[in-house]
């Protein structure tokens, strides 16, 4: 099955997530991630939803979530004509024996080290998806103590704007 | 019957007689100017302001502040059910049988979640309701307050859209938001629901307000490269089929459709939702296609070259098994929801709109492209009306002598006569109701399609009696539907709407016991009620108890008589109990989950289609 991004316009109300979310659910359809957050205009929030579906079934999945009142518009954004990213914060063990090949490490992936303890560093990373990954498989081995991961952003590239001409 | 006399006379127990109370402000009609009113005086006169003229309910706790106003309204009757399921059902019939917007409101807790269900029907079937439901106060919501549910959570998939009220000054917006959600685009149920501290709250209230739904814009015209194409389909197509559902009726576009099927001789079939779209008596009807459809509307179906599908959802219960449905048949199809076209079955021509401005579209270019000549359907009408010849729809007499369900609905339609409104359980009278009864005109066939909500025929010919008072109202019912909500006989008796209720009594669950006869092993397991066995209940007495007239009919000889009878009393509502034999089955039938080829015309009799 093929990632689709799609993002989505929705009327910033109560209860809009649990009307996305619903409708996933019931219609049978998996949500990979979804990040909701505010726009530039205040009566504005935008959801990227990756779902994992082919063609047809995603064709249902846009009309279905068009159906619901408080959603404004759906844009699919394909990968190669959008900036993609999530946040990863992970809390590696990294004792004065390893801390500088976890340090290392840091530097390579183009990270930072946000909290320092004795036994631990806490690391903030961004990135696609497969960068994120990458990074975990070369932490892993020090021992992951514990990590939290957002779901997927994205904007497409270039001046345009999706919301300019749904929002008046 | 007995008691008939000295109760009041409907008319004048209730409404229109009120006189305001001198303290309160009489209602004003709508304008431009602020008003300091509560919100609940804000909220009688939104639902005046958008034309309501009726609303089925029960008072309770948090909708208390709203029952005041209420009552000095002199545009809106009120009707007090006994169930608010009634209600819901009564808003649904109401709905159906005048094509306005039906509405029903109820307490918060117990009387929204018996809301439920007919929301959930409504949604199914695309009727445009508003609920009003009272609601917890702000503060306490989330407490587990007494009789607080969070009915927006709960209806969140079975209405088109939901509201919480938490400004009173959003009420006249809110309505005027879920009236027109309700009755636009694809129709639907809209539920509001209102905490009682903002009921109680003053505020002030203009009419009319701005709507505010950025999201909601429904095509309704239809795209002309779309319409040209399935107009070159229709032209060149040897074996087409038009395809009707529901949304023909929704949109009123039954004149339309005549035109077409006039314009092209093309055969008609009609679905349990669209009964009445198109006159039964029409040679180019061939009937309902379905589970229980006729073999000619089956059989076209399956061999078609075209198929033309208006304001249809290619419903399992029509495609059967989808894989092996109208194998041959290319697909035109028009809805105005996006999300039905393409759903089931692939569309090759996709049209998106109105039903009636895509008839209206359609008949012209259809017009226009036969103009460069069109296929001869000479030789697909020898085939169906061979199979019409060979398969019409009929029924077997009992061979144990006793009375034929059928029957006594084939002979409620015709005495009653297609000017009448008929309404339906769920269940084998439903079928034989959509079978049997002849229908001529839009909107006098009312039944719970997609749902299948058994105990929809009383509740829902009440609202339809209370939309269309001069029609003759049947409700055509099991004894197993009959029991789930006879109850709003009482309102119909108190409130003046004198429906005719046929009970349809074979004693069993007939439907169910139909499948357990043919696919397990005639294992009757939980299907009796005892209607007959031990005569409980005595339909005619609770009939009488509920302040109706009772009668019952056990004999061919004494159908039509009781028939006349029935149509003859039109000062309380009648309840009929036509005792049938239950070993009557519907037929018809494809098997569930088997292709529409391995139809059954009867018992053991399946058509060949290919050698007809």
């Amino acid at each position: 099955m093929t990632k689709h991004t799609l993002s989505v316009l929705v009327e910033n109300k109560p209860g809009v997530l649990a009307r996305v979310a619903g409708l996933f659910s019931r219609r049978g359809f998996n949500i990979d991630s979804l990040a909701v957050g505010p726009t530039e205009h205040p009566d504005v929030s935008r959801m990227t939803i990756v779902v994992a579906v082919e063609d047809l079934p995603l064709e249902q999945v846009t009309k279905q979530l068009n159906k619901l009142i408080n959603v404004i518009k759906i844009v699919e954004l394909e990968a190669t004509a959008a900036v993609r990213r999530e946040l990863l914060l992970v809390k590696v063990r990294a004792d004065a024996t390893v801390r500088s090949q976890v340090l290392e490490t840091v530097q390579l992936f183009r990270a930072k080290v946000v909290d320092v303890s004795p036994e631990a560093l806490t690391i903030e990373a961004t990135g696609t998806a497969d960068k994120i990954e990458a990074l975990l498989r070369m932490l892993e081995p020090y021992g992951v103590r514990e990590m939290v991961q957002s779901g997927m952003v994205a904007i497409g590239r270039g001046p345009r704007s999706i919301t300019a001409t749904a929002v008046r | 019957m007995t008691s008939a006399t000295s109760r009041p006379t409907p008319a004048a127990a209730n409404h229109g007689t009120a006189t305001p109370h001198p303290a309160r402000p009489k209602p004003a009609p709508p304008s431009g100017t602020p008003v300091r009113v509560t919100g609940a005086q804000s909220l009688v006169r939104s639902l005046e302001a958008v034309g309501v003229e009726i609303v089925f309910g029960i008072p309770g706790g948090t909708i208390l502040p709203a029952y005041d106003p209420l009552l000095d309204s002199t545009r809106l009757r009120h009707v007090l059910v006994r169930h608010e399921q009634g209600a819901g059902h009564a808003a649904t019939g109401y709905a159906q049988a005048t094509g306005k917007v039906g509405v029903c409101m109820a307490t918060s807790g117990p009387g929204a979640t018996n809301l439920v269900t007919p929301l959930a029907d409504a949604n199914m079937d695309s009727v445009p309701v508003v609920a009003i439901t009272g609601q917890q106060s702000r503060g306490l919501i989330g407490t587990d307050a007494f009789q607080e549910a969070d009915i927006c959570g709960i209806t969140l998939p079975i209405t088109k859209h939901n509201f919480l009220v938490t400004d009173p000054a959003d009420i006249p917006r809110t309505i005027a938001e879920a009236f027109h959600l309700a009755k636009t685009g694809r129709p639907g149920p809209v539920l509001v629901d209102i905490p009682k501290d903002v009921l109680q709250e003053t505020t002030s209230f203009t009419w009319p307000p701005e709507l505010r739904l950025p999201g909601y814009r429904p095509t309704t015209r239809p795209h002309g490269k779309q319409v040209r194409e399935a107009a070159k389909l229709i032209c060149g197509a040897k074996r087409p089929v038009l395809y009707v559902g529901g949304g023909v009726i929704k949109a009123d576009a039954s004149a339309e459709l005549l035109e077409l099927a006039e314009l092209t001789g093309i055969p008609v079939v009609t679905t349990l939702m669209a009964r009445g779209a198109f006159p039964d008596s029409h040679k180019q009807h061939l009937g309902m296609p379905g589970m229980h459809g006729t073999v000619p509307a089956v059989g076209a179906m399956q061999r078609s070259d075209l198929l033309v599908a208006l304001g249809a959802r290619f419903d399992d219960r029509v495609t059967g098994q989808l894989s092996s449905f109208a194998p041959d048949a290319a697909i035109v199809h028009a809805d105005i929801d996006p999300a039905e076209i393409s759903k089931n079955r692939r569309a090759d021509v996709p049209i998106v709109g109105d039903c009636k401005e895509i008839l209206v579209e359609l008949i012209a270019a259809v017009k226009a492209e036969r103009a460069n000549g069109h296929t001869d359907l000479t030789p697909w009408w020898r085939t169906l009306d061979e199979w019409r010849g060979t398969f019409p729809l009929g029924y077997e007499w009992p061979s144990d002598g006793t009375l034929s369900p059928q029957y006594v609905i084939e002979r409620i339609g015709r005495i009653a006569g297609p000017e009448a409104v008929y309404t339906a359980g769920v269940g084998q009278h439903q079928m034989w109701a959509a079978q049997h009864v002849r229908y001529e005109n839009p909107r006098t066939w009312l039944n719970s399609g997609g749902l299948g909500t058994m105990g929809y025929a009383v509740p829902a010919a009440m609202g339809a009696k209370f939309g269309r008072p001069e029609a003759v109202v049947w409700a055509i019912d099991g004894d197993g539907c009959f029991q789930m909500t006879n109850q709003e006989l009482a309102t119909c008796a108190i409130e003046g709407a004198p429906i005719k209720v046929a009970v349809i009594n074979n004693g069993n669950l007939g439907m169910v016991r139909q499948w357990q006869n043919l696919f397990y092993s005639e294992r009757y397991s939980q299907t009796d009620l005892g209607t007959h066995k031990h005569r409980i209940p005595d339909f005619t007495l609770l009939a009488e108890a509920l302040g109706c007239a009772g009668l019952r009919c056990e004999t061919k000889e004494e159908v039509d008589s009781v028939i006349h009878r029935a149509m003859a009393i039109n000062d309380r509502p009648v309840v009929v109990d036509f005792v049938v034999g239950k070993d009557a089955q519907v037929w018809p039938m494809v098997a569930a989950g088997t292709g529409n080829d391995h139809i059954m015309a009867a018992r053991g009799i399946r058509p060949l289609f290919d050698e007809a």
